[in-house]
């Protein structure tokens, strides 16, 4: 394949844009927010140039880009988009500049350091999609890290620190188990390949024949490390702390990509690289996702505070997509991934709209509001869509993921149970009880408490540029999944084909 | 007029009143008199769906008309288990109809509207929510496939939702508002994965599709006894929308809706759409199911119309007169009288609605007054709405000449045969004694509404009959609602033309060992045309049998319902007051309306919360306890090193220093520089050595 380095150019410009704006004086934090705005607008460009060139009919890694990088270790600069990467790549370049827009007024102390954070943990992010070597993939894994740790720590709430450092070791410790797992297999690997690689590409042909047992400790430590950030019960306690304190960019981003990170490895890596273990493993996983299901809706409807509330709704959301990589079939696997952009859209802007909210009264109290429909009528519209697009309802887009992970775990082979599919269909129900009931506390009703009267105006023009580009995906997935379908298909179906005839020999 | 004239001007009918509700919504500030817009498209799509339904009828009779396109594929173009997900729109004589039935409806509700919620502050909004619920409902009757049927059946909750609360500012109405969306919601679970078991075993979601794959033997893993319990989760979406026992509880509640709103629900959108439902799986419905659809219609009609004997609220009574009648329709469609089943689902909508915008003709004329019994008299006020609220429950209680009779004789008539032919005498005695029931219930509305003297003069006082736009609506429904529309004898609705050449009951395809022996077409009905009558023989003749003692019977009771609604209330030769008294218990549990919301809130909905509320403080405690423990034991481990490192490691070092110091500081006392001394020592030592190598 012809080298094509649009892939490099699109992760350097975040990075190359937020050190530019250390030159700049922190005196004048509106030329710091335009321009921080302006390049991420030029990711979301170049990836759009990306999306376009992209062939959605070849399975393979296309736009590869490979330098030799480390020679002894035989490490590349190596990345690549498959269809699932890319549209993860475009919901990542397409949030950025929407939380930059939306902390113009929240942000206000340190605004250089706050878009140098943000820009570098964009590159981060798309670092994390586009790697195809390993140790590149773990590089940018960790760094991502880093901002995201300073974004909750500094500009975060009062129990900022006490949240960032949970986050940082709490990831920090899986993601170390996992570097253990990819030097073992990449040493591993060394004997059918004839040396030491962390070439992804390679590792596949050598994963499926590790020894069952030593594939089991692999498939253990890269889950454990994707588990904690997807986050799968019990390991989710860091999601909530770490959302109620981040600053709401924090919080957009936190929810709207860096979970994904945490399901995109188990696709990219989990699924391909140990596909015995996957399979067998399968139910036991799935059945941590269902009690994700429904521990975390339960657990929501009685949190008094809006974003804990929709943290823990995350914990519910992400056990959809989780069921849907491991009941491995091909409905279920690309509602899984469906339902990934889903949550990042549906649930970053529900974190938005509390956002909205909380800079005019600081409060995320569900117990201040009340009968707000009359003061804010527009935010109201808006905060509705979005709650019925993440209740699932027909029409927009949370019903398409959720349809389809439903109907491929029903078809599941690998899970073989239909109680899976009972379980998560209730889970459904339990969605719509929290949401409904928040909404009616917090919109409903009279207005009781007279603060709000002289606090809440609302949604301003910059505000509604930035939910309403959110809106209109909301609405097109649901209408017309086809777009977004037939972009993961032949990936998806790659992804099967491997862990396939595994599955069979299991069921028979 | 071609069949795809047709499906292009039902694609119409069916997205007009969506370009409605966005118009008024998103216009409603600049023009305030855009609602307007929304009637006339409403009033449009009444015009289509006349031709339609006529086109329909007339020159398609025999044949359905279907169309679809794909909306979604799952597998690659070269896999060759790559399939479509479709969507489409079937327009059968049961569709044409129910289009037309709920275009009706919409359009008198919306002028009925106009008047009624002038003056409200969202009244652009109003419109536009009936609007949305216009298209929802619409949505289910055109449907081809269960898919789009799901979509729109979580639409139709959406738009209840929507209106329910439309006065959200009541803490009520916003709690009715949820409560419908999610106990619907729990219904709309079950036939969800009913119809998740019907695309895993046939591939497909259309219905024409499955039922054919059904009748050549092909079921859900094999066994009936799946493709019963198919039958059933689908059925549970109903027993949600249709409010059906146990999930009937968030209609009532739901009369926190506007008026016009509870017309809208109670007759031709919502609840109506778990009949319509029931009549589109009719064909795959086992013996087994039916007989389980049949008794909880049944009990549904009793216990609901128990409840509504004591209510005092005008549009309780009706809400729970509503709940009796749809209990009456899906016990219809589970004793196998398909026809009649949907036949009082339009002859219902017509009366019930008149009944509902009659209501609120006087609800309006009384400034919002509800209570019965503060009403009394107003016949002399509003004799229009007295008249058409009159014949309406003349309707209701099955009194011939109205179309109420002809549809529930018929229903009466098949619950009958089915006693006979199964054994299960009890549903016919639930269906005979709901009729009484409900003959009472509503003379006793009527009476107390209506006649006497009023209760609250001043209230009464300021009553006056209700305007053009709100008189037309009434009118035209209570025309409806006489036997003139659907057959020429007021005696014989298989006479007419609605039964003998529009609905027909159509084949089960079920096999058939798992079928009702009188359910299986009889050998010459294979070689008929599709849909036309084959009930065996036995059927035929048993509902021969049962239609004329079916007739009297319920003749008879109605008459005494009525009789005895006068006897207590009109000319009051029995104290009410004493009655009650005596019958405390009784009377209690009715008003108390079982006290099934008190069940569900001291069971599901305290349990739910009290898990919920555990589950959070396990979460909090334990879960986070673990976490932070890791924490806090790694923070202490690293103290407990520090102390060590400084205490022992570095002690170690610090003592290995002071050691040597001391040492040091011990043998610089012999270094003293004196010869002798050295010389002593020397000697001493060689003594010692000597003394020591000798030894061994």
């Amino acid at each position: 394949m012809e080298q094509n380095h649009l892939l490099t150019y699109l992760l350097l410009t975040p990075i190359a844009g937020s050190l530019l704006i250390l030159f700049l004086k922190e005196e004048n934090p509106k030329l710091i927010r335009w321009l921080g705005f302006l390049i991420s607008i030029a990711a979301f460009i170049i990836s759009l140039f990306v999306y376009f060139g992209f062939d959605a009919s070849a399975a393979d890694f296309q736009f590869q880009d490979k330098i030799l990088w480390i020679k002894s270790l035989n490490v590349s600069y190596f990345v690549g988009v498959d269809g699932i990467s890319l549209l993860l790549i475009l919901l990542t370049t397409f949030l950025t500049p929407l939380t930059l827009l939306s902390s113009w007024k929240a942000i206000e102390k340190k605004v250089k350091m706050f878009t140098f954070m943000m820009l570098f943990l964009e590159t981060g992010m798309i670092g994390v999609f586009m790697s195809l070597d390993m140790f590149l993939f773990y590089i940018f894994w960790e760094a991502m890290l880093i901002p995201m740790y300073f974004i909750i720590g500094i500009w975060g709430g009062e129990q900022r620190i006490y949240a960032s450092v949970k986050f940082f070791i709490y990831t920090m410790f899986g993601s170390l188990l996992m570097l253990v797992a990819i030097i073992w297999l990449a040493v591993y690997a060394s004997g059918p390949l004839g040396s030491f690689t962390t070439n992804l590409l390679d590792l596949y042909k050598v994963g499926p024949s590790v020894p069952r047992e030593i594939q089991s400790w692999m498939f253990f430590a890269f889950l454990l490390s994707f588990a904690i950030k997807v986050p799968i019960f019990p390991l989710h306690t860091w999601l909530p702390d770490a959302h109620v304190q981040a600053p709401t960019a924090g919080s957009v981003i936190l929810a709207g990509v860096l979970l994904k990170m945490g399901t995109y490895g188990i696709l990219r890596f989990c699924l391909p690289l140990f596909p015995q273990s996957a399979v067998y493993y399968a139910p036991f996983i799935s059945m941590l996702a269902i009690v994700g299901i429904i521990y975390g809706a339960l657990v929501a409807m009685v949190q008094p505070d809006m974003k804990k509330l929709v943290a823990y709704s995350s914990v519910a959301h992400l056990g959809f997509v989780v069921l849907g990589i491991f009941a491995m079939t091909e409905e279920a696997v690309q509602g899984a991934v469906i339902q990934m952009i889903n949550h990042g859209l549906s649930t970053g802007a529900l974190f938005l709209l509390v956002g909205v909210i909380y800079e005019r009264t600081h409060s995320r109290e569900i117990a201040y509001y009340g009968g707000i429909a009359k003061l804010i009528p527009v935010y109201c519209a808006v905060l509705m869509i979005t709650s019925l697009s993440s209740i699932g309802l027909p029409g927009l887009n949370g019903f398409i993921g959720e349809f389809l992970i439903l109907l491929g775990s029903f078809k599941s082979s690998v899970l073989n149970s239909w109680w899976f599919t009972v379980f998560a269909a209730s889970g459904v129900i339990f969605a719509a009880v929290y949401l409904l009931w928040m909404y009616q506390r917090v919109v409903f009703g009279t207005v009781k408490n007279p603060e709000l009267q002289n606090k809440l105006t609302d949604m301003t023009a910059r505000e509604l540029i930035v939910i309403v580009p959110i809106l209109i995906f909301i609405v097109w997935i649901g209408i017309y999944p086809s777009t977004f379908l037939d972009m993961t298909r032949l990936s998806t179906e790659k992804i099967l084909r491997s862990v396939g005839s595994f599955t069979l020999s299991l069921v028979k | 007029m071609t069949e795809y004239t047709i499906i292009l001007l039902s694609v119409i009918a069916l997205f007009i009143p969506l370009l409605g509700f966005i118009i008024t919504l998103f216009s409603g500030k600049k023009f305030p008199k855009v609602y307007w817009f929304e009637v006339g498209v409403t009033g449009l799509g009444l015009l289509i769906s006349i031709i339609i339904c006529f086109a329909k009828l007339a020159f398609y009779n025999n044949q359905n008309i279907i169309s679809g396109f794909q909306w979604f594929s799952i597998g690659a173009a070269d896999s060759p288990s790559r399939y479509f997900i479709e969507l489409g729109i079937k327009i059968d004589n049961v569709a044409a109809l129910m289009l037309l039935v709920v275009y009706i409806i919409s359009f008198v509700v919306h002028l009925f509207s106009v008047e009624y919620m002038h003056g409200d502050k969202r009244y652009n909004r109003y419109f536009a929510y009936l609007g949305i619920f216009t298209f929802s409902m619409l949505g289910i009757v055109v449907t081809h496939n269960f898919l789009m049927m799901y979509i729109f059946w979580e639409l139709v909750g959406l738009s209840s939702y929507l209106l329910i609360g439309f006065w959200f500012e009541k803490k009520s109405a916003s709690d009715a508002a949820k409560k419908a969306f999610l106990v619907n919601r729990i219904g709309d679970i079950g036939m969800f994965i009913g119809i998740l078991i019907l695309f895993f075993t046939y591939k497909t979601f259309t219905f024409d599709s499955i039922f054919s794959q059904i009748s050549q033997g092909h079921l859900p893993f094999d066994s009936t006894a799946w493709l019963t319990a198919a039958g059933i989760l689908v059925f549970m979406g109903a027993v949600g929308k249709s409010a059906q026992f146990p999930l009937h509880v968030w209609l009532p509640d739901a009369m926190e809706g506007p008026t016009p709103v509870s017309a809208l629900i109670h007759a031709a959108t919502m609840v109506a759409a778990g009949v319509y439902l029931l009549v589109r799986i009719f064909v795959m419905l086992t013996a087994d199911a039916m007989l389980t659809i049949a008794i909880v219609g049944a009990f549904t009609s009793f216990i609901s119309a128990t409840i509504a004997l004591t209510q005092n609220d005008i549009k309780k009574v009706l809400a729970y007169s509503t709940v009796s009648q749809l209990g009456y329709m899906v016990m219809s469609v589970g004793v196998g009288a398909y026809a009649f089943a949907f036949f009082h689902l339009v002859t219902h909508a017509f009366f019930k609605a008149n009944l509902f915008l009659g209501s609120g003709s006087v609800i309006h004329a009384m400034h919002h007054e509800q209570d019965i019994r503060n009403m009394g008299g107003l016949r002399k006020k509003m004799p229009l709405t007295y008249l058409t609220f009159l014949i309406s429950s003349l309707a209701i209680s099955g009194i011939p000449l109205t179309s109420g009779f002809l549809s529930k004789d018929g229903i009466l008539a098949g619950t009958l045969a089915f006693g006979k032919l199964t054994g299960h005498w009890l549903i016919p005695v639930f269906g005979f004694t709901v009729a009484l029931m409900t003959a009472f219930y509503m003379f006793r509305l009527v009476i107390l509404t209506f006649h006497g003297e009023p209760r609250d003069r001043e209230k009464y006082e300021h009553a006056h009959e209700s305007k053009f736009v709100m008189a037309a609506p009434l009118v035209i429904l209570a025309v409806l609602s006489v036997f003139i529309w659907y057959t020429p004898n007021p005696f014989s609705p298989d006479a007419g033309w609605f039964l003998s050449s529009w609905v027909k009951t159509p084949h089960t395809v079920v096999p058939a060992e798992s079928q009702f022996n009188f359910m299986i077409y009889n050998a010459a009905g294979e070689s008929a045309l599709h849909g036309e009558i084959v009930h065996s023989e036995l059927y035929t003749e048993t509902i021969h049998w049962a239609h004329y003692p079916a007739m009297l019977l319920s003749l008879i009771l109605a008459g005494l319902g009525i009789l005895i609604a006068y006897v207590m209330y009109q000319w009051k030769k029995i104290d009410v007051d004493k009655l009650t008294e005596k019958l405390k218990p009784l009377y209690n549990l009715s008003l108390n309306k079982w006290y099934l919301d008190e069940l569900y809130h001291a069971t599901a909905v305290a349990g739910v919360i009290g898990l919920s509320k555990v589950l959070a403080w396990f979460d909090n405690i334990i879960v986070d306890g673990i976490v932070n423990g890791a924490g806090y034991l790694t923070k202490l481990t690293s103290k407990l090193s520090g102390l060590f490192d400084i205490y022992v490691v570095d002690g170690l070092v610090n003592f290995s220093a002071f050691f040597s110091g001391f040492i040091g500081l011990s043998f610089k006392r012999i270094q003293t520089g004196k010869v002798q001394t050295y010389v002593v020592f020397v000697v001493f030592s060689v003594i010692i050595l000597l003394l020591i190598f000798k030894s061994f």
